[in-house]
């Protein structure tokens, strides 16, 4: 009964036109030769050599990465513990509120996460600088990556684990050595998440980022406000080539990885 | 002991960061603006003692609500921010249950492929996707080259800055939150149930409303939540391509805090726009809920 009629695939066609088209059009211009953006008059690479001689962006790019991938460990970290919390350690008390706390993150209106975090900020004195965009970027990235592992969690046999107990394995080394080798496809990828989330967060940053430190969604937010510009283009290109790059081999990465695992759950099962 | 050190770290987390922000958010929406740093009052003074608490308490009101209430531009914002998001919602489910039902039925084994290709844009940065169609929908942009290149148009048609850019934005940035979960109740699906229809009589059509749309309910709702919730606080996407005419709630709270610098009633439009929210983020979880109990 499946099968790619007609409709299904107009609509496949149609619908994944609609999702590319407009990045397509967007990395075509960004090698246009003219500062004139929507008109075409010729190829040239400027615009990216432009790009690398402002420093302005540069120095926002690193410090982009800098709290992407502290806020993504960090985030990581405290999002698997908040995983095995939820799905391990059973009744206790505050339990609502805590699973409340890991998914209204998810759902919540980015200005008010901001606007609450830069008030708390304020409220205790902290300078608003990478500091507060760390610590802004790994509270709700952490929920993220909680969701992600603890989807894996629920699925995970839990007689591994208490087969590696019975043959003398304390609970730390059980975990080190059984739990987190199978969970560790999920934290790989709430690791991923995490960092993407971070590397393009602008309305969380806008209101915890001080003076001192411009982000690179900031940046280019600044510039586009008014209008469009070949240097951002230049830029999306970039950006989107090493999404692009990035998402294309991790996911070929975490399949290979988590057919292997499988393989071996179901020898270890076997065995 | 260890469960007590698994458990502590990440609820002090979250309390400190999460729920202790919003109570400050709660407790400045009563406050007062101040010309002063933080340009708010009451603030907490403990040395004063438990006066002090009293004073605080005492200077609280709900001055900054009413406020809200008293200016046509709040509850027309929050009208219209709730009207752009259902519109969006459901243009979003026009376009995106078509490709969730083509994802479907294509071959198994083109299947990871087309969710990865679904994917992908949500990995790359929201900012550009929103900016990509500033370029196709400005007067001189490419759209309108295309249409008046073919003769279609005589005038330029306005569309950036207008609310329909803003619906435009909404369903591209959103769509895969409404075909990921589409699709996983349609690939879900017994094809078997079709079968009998057909051999029953039931005409291609009448059997897709009759057994695939209604079995695909639950994910046609997680779907429009996690595109209607998210929706209705955007700011992002009302700013870059909205008009001046476009009211949208994210955007007055943005603006009554960067440039009106109005601390208090950007932390009440904050307080009812959370209120606002509260009831379809319950209804979504008990979706969640449901669904998650019907597969276990």
């Amino acid at each position: 009964m499946r099968r790619l009629t007609w409709f299904n695939t107009t609509s496949l066609t149609l619908g994944f036109a609609f999702l590319y088209l407009p990045m397509i059009i967007l990395i075509v211009y960004s090698f246009n030769k003219s500062e004139l953006v929507t008109v075409w008059a010729g190829f040239s690479t400027r615009w990216y050599g432009e790009l690398l001689e402002n420093d302005a962006f540069l120095d926002a790019a690193w410090v982009t990465l800098q709290v992407a991938v502290v806020s993504s460990t960090v985030a990581t970290v405290l999002g698997t513990l908040a995983a095995l919390v939820l799905v391990r350690a059973g009744r206790f008390i505050g339990r609502t509120l805590f699973s409340g706390m890991i998914y209204a993150p998810l759902v919540m209106p980015e200005v008010i996460t901001g606007l609450s975090l830069l008030l708390l900020f304020i409220g205790i004195g902290l300078d608003r600088g990478v500091l507060t965009i760390i610590l802004a970027h790994t509270t709700f990235s952490m929920c993220y990556v909680s969701v992600v592992v603890s989807s894996r969690l629920v699925s995970f046999d839990r007689s591994l684990e208490e087969a590696a107990l019975d043959l003398g394995c304390s609970t730390v080394q059980a975990f080190r050595l059984v739990t987190l080798p199978i969970i560790s496809p999920a934290v790989i990828s709430g690791w991923l998440l995490a960092f993407t989330l971070s590397l393009d967060d602008l309305v969380i940053a806008s209101f915890t980022a001080g003076p001192s430190a411009t982000t690179l969604p900031i940046k280019i937010w600044s510039s586009i406000r008014l209008g469009v510009s070949p240097e951002i283009n230049a830029l999306s290109t970039i950006l989107i080539g090493i999404v692009a790059v990035g998402v294309i081999s991790a996911s070929l990465i975490t399949k290979s990885a988590s057919l292997r695992q499988q393989a071996e759950e179901r020898a270890a099962v076997k065995a | 002991m260890r469960r007590f050190a698994l458990i502590v770290l990440p609820y002090a987390w979250l309390l400190a960061l999460f729920l202790v922000p919003f109570i400050i958010v709660l407790k400045i929406s009563l406050s007062d603006i101040a010309l002063s740093i933080p340009p708010y009052t009451p603030t907490l003074d403990l040395a004063a003692g438990w006066q002090g608490v009293k004073d605080f308490f005492a200077a609280l009101d709900f001055e900054n609500f009413v406020f809200l209430t008293s200016d046509d531009l709040y509850w027309k914002a929050y009208l219209s921010s709730l009207r752009i998001a259902a519109i969006s919602t459901f243009l979003t489910l026009l376009v995106g249950y078509p490709i969730a039902y083509g994802m479907a039925n294509a071959p198994a084994h083109w299947r990871p492929t087309l969710m990865m290709l679904v994917i992908l844009p949500f990995w790359t940065s929201f900012l550009i996707r929103v900016y990509s169609w500033m370029g196709i929908l400005s007067t001189e942009g490419y759209l309108n080259q295309i249409l008046g290149g073919l003769g279609l148009i005589a005038e330029p048609l306005q569309i950036l800055n207008t609310n329909v850019a803003v619906y435009i934005g909404i369903v591209y940035t959103y769509l895969p939150f409404m075909i990921l979960p589409i699709y996983a109740t349609l690939e879900r699906m017994d094809a078997s149930l079709l079968e009998a229809a057909e051999d029953l009589g039931c005409s291609r059509i009448k059997a897709f409303w009759l057994i695939t749309f209604p079995l695909s309910r639950s994910g046609v709702i997680a779907g429009c939540f996690l595109v209607f919730i998210p929706a209705v606080g955007e700011f992002v996407i009302p700013a870059l391509l909205g008009g001046s005419r476009t009211l949208m709630i994210g955007k007055v709270l943005w603006e009554e805090f960067f440039n009106n610098r109005d601390w208090p009633v950007a932390s009440a439009v904050a307080v009812i726009l959370l209120l606002l929210l509260i009831i379809p983020i319950i209804l979504f979880q008990r979706n969640e809920q449901k669904n998650r109990e019907a597969e276990g």
